[in-house]
């Protein structure tokens, strides 16, 4: 793979990563817990979805066949689809949805600092632009693991049951794939293990913060990045791509 | 002249009534109820929409019905605290929705079956809202005509949006061409139905007018309402499902034909095709986010308690 697919791979997951995410964040539209958190979180999931539409504009250019950000994103099947497994998890509730939010953040955010420094010029723009909102959301979701951690009885257990549930997703943020090494080796992307201890700290933290407990077991499920997804996967996709599978390349 | 004289002079002056200001027991109530009713309006607005957000079809249409419904929630939450400076919290609010006593708009009772119907709720509810609103910023109730005059900016913006969404869609393939057809005849009478029942029927009129209240009559903004709508469904290319409709010269407006009085006040009775989703799914989001509410409350108390044990 030259520079220039591997880049196109890599705005892709970037892409995905976000996409996804703010597709799950925006099914709260309507149904928040009260209404300024109805709204917070659509505007986050705006966030994402903004970012997305960046990213898969990207990959479209360094793809160079002539594709657009809607046809990747409505026209791929779910083993192209390059997210990680996190992001694909259901909301459930308010619980779930923070913990994975927090989480993803938490690493998007180191990940993205480092990116400014890409030594290819789209990367770091975008990293560049994405990283002011993506710092909102990083305190956002801190904010509230630690509000609900040390809330009630009851918030403190269905938070330390999302975290125990989600935990296993977790560890695919910062393994590194074949392509992220290769990308790291030509300074485009950041070699994850610098990112580790930093999100491994933060987490703990605001975990410790929270009164919550940083859950014990290890092992770790991966593959989103390679297109191995959870059965939620299907049908985000469904869903989302119905109406340009129903009635494909028309102008909407 | 006794207080509630002066009131009345003041407002035939267009002087505006401030929430300090004294008020008869009647206007406020009148003022709550229907502040809260187009708050509410908002608020349940956001679920025949939301619908569409995962199932849109490009990612700019998503983009964009997002940022759409998001500007919903927000002219709710400000609806909301204009109906607060009146002396009823948003609380109370809520739970008179909850249980039945608050009305919203019975448009948001019908169900939003293709994306055609995004861009016919942009055009025709959004435009028939704003019709009535733009109306209210002139209403006698300070905060109340405040709200409205930026709630009116954003929502010119989505109808625009949404007559665009159509647009896009009769430019296009006889199918999606098709689909707006469909659209505009379900979502057309509903939207006529928006500005109430004819004046004569109308038992709030007579008063809500002298106390500036409502600046126009329900009939006078439902024809303006088609006057303005008819030659933008033409230049769709269209059909307004109505065989009665017909420009008449004389009186320099659209004739159109009777609305089913019936089904308006069958669905405002709640017997709509989603009177019961609408409120289950409100009730469902209010009810499972309690324990979020109570541990946020919690938590502000303890925060509190702490930075007192700080300073002594």
């Amino acid at each position: 793979m030259n520079h220039q697919e591997s880049l196109y791979h890599f705005a892709l997951q970037m892409g995905d990563n976000a996409l996804i995410l703010g597709q799950r964040l925006s099914e709260w539209c309507g149904h928040g817990p009260v209404l300024e958190q109805d709204i917070a979180i659509t505007n986050i999931a705006l966030d994402h979805v903004g970012q997305a539409r960046s990213w898969l504009q990207y990959a479209a250019e360094l793809e160079g066949k002539g594709r657009t950000e809607d046809d990747l994103a409505f026209l791929r099947p779910e083993f192209e689809y390059r997210n990680v497994l996190l992001v694909e998890q259901p909301n459930t509730d308010w619980a779930y949805t923070i913990v994975r939010s927090f989480l993803f953040d938490t690493f998007n955010y180191f990940h993205h600092v480092e990116l400014t420094q890409s030594t290819d010029p789209g990367v770091a723009a975008i990293a560049e632009k994405s990283l002011k909102e993506i710092t909102y959301h990083l305190r956002y979701s801190s904010e509230w693991m630690i509000r609900l951690g040390d809330g009630t009885e009851l918030s403190h257990d269905k938070m330390q049951q999302a975290l125990d549930d989600l935990w296993m997703f977790s560890g695919e943020l910062t393994a590194m794939t074949s392509l992220e090494t290769s990308l790291a080796a030509a300074g485009l992307a950041p070699d994850l293990s610098g990112i580790k201890p930093l999100y491994d700290g933060r987490i703990a933290a605001v975990i410790q913060e929270a009164t919550l407990e940083v859950p014990s077991g290890a092992y770790m499920q991966t593959g989103g990045k390679e297109g191995r997804h959870t059965e939620y996967m299907g049908f985000i996709l469904a869903e989302m791509q119905s109406l340009q599978r129903q009635m494909p390349g028309l102008k909407w | 002249m006794n207080l509630e004289q002066q009131f009345q002079a003041r407002i035939d002056q267009e002087i505006k009534v401030e929430p300090r200001d004294w008020m008869p027991e009647e206007y406020r109530q009148m003022n709550i109820r229907q502040i809260a009713q187009h708050a509410h309006s908002e608020i349940v607005g956001m679920l025949p929409e939301g619908n569409w957000i995962t199932r849109a079809p490009s990612l700019r249409r998503k983009v964009a019905l997002l940022a759409k419904v998001q500007d919903e929630g927000g002219h709710g939450l400000y609806l909301y605290s204009a109906a607060e400076t009146l002396g009823i919290s948003r609380e109370e609010l809520i739970d008179q929705l909850h249980e039945g006593k608050a009305k919203y708009s019975s448009i948001f009772n019908y169900p939003a079956l293709t994306w055609a119907d995004i861009g016919a709720i942009g055009w025709l509810v959004d435009g028939a809202a704003i019709m009535n609103q733009v109306s209210l910023t002139r209403t006698s109730y300070g905060p109340y005509a405040r709200a409205m005059v930026r709630i009116c900016k954003e929502e010119s913006f989505h109808q625009r949006q949404g007559y665009e969404i159509l647009l896009t869609l009769c430019r296009g393939t006889q199918e999606q061409k098709a689909m707006a057809q469909d659209s505009l005849n379900r979502w057309w009478w509903p939207a006529l139905m928006m500005f109430g029942p004819n004046d004569d029927q109308s038992t709030h009129t007579e008063k809500s007018m002298n106390w500036k209240l409502k600046r126009k009559k329900n009939d006078e903004l439902r024809q303006q309402f088609v006057d303005v709508t008819v030659p933008q469904a033409e230049y769709l290319g269209i059909t307004v499902p109505d065989p009665d409709l017909k420009w008449n010269e004389e009186r320099g407006h659209y004739d159109f034909g009777e609305i089913n009085w019936d089904e308006f006040w069958q669905v405002v009775k709640g017997n709509g095709p989603c009177n019961k989703k609408r409120m289950n799914d409100r009730i469902k989001a209010h009810e499972e986010g309690a324990w979020v509410r109570e541990a946020a409350m919690a938590y502000a108390e303890k925060r509190q308690q702490r930075k007192l044990q700080q300073a002594s």
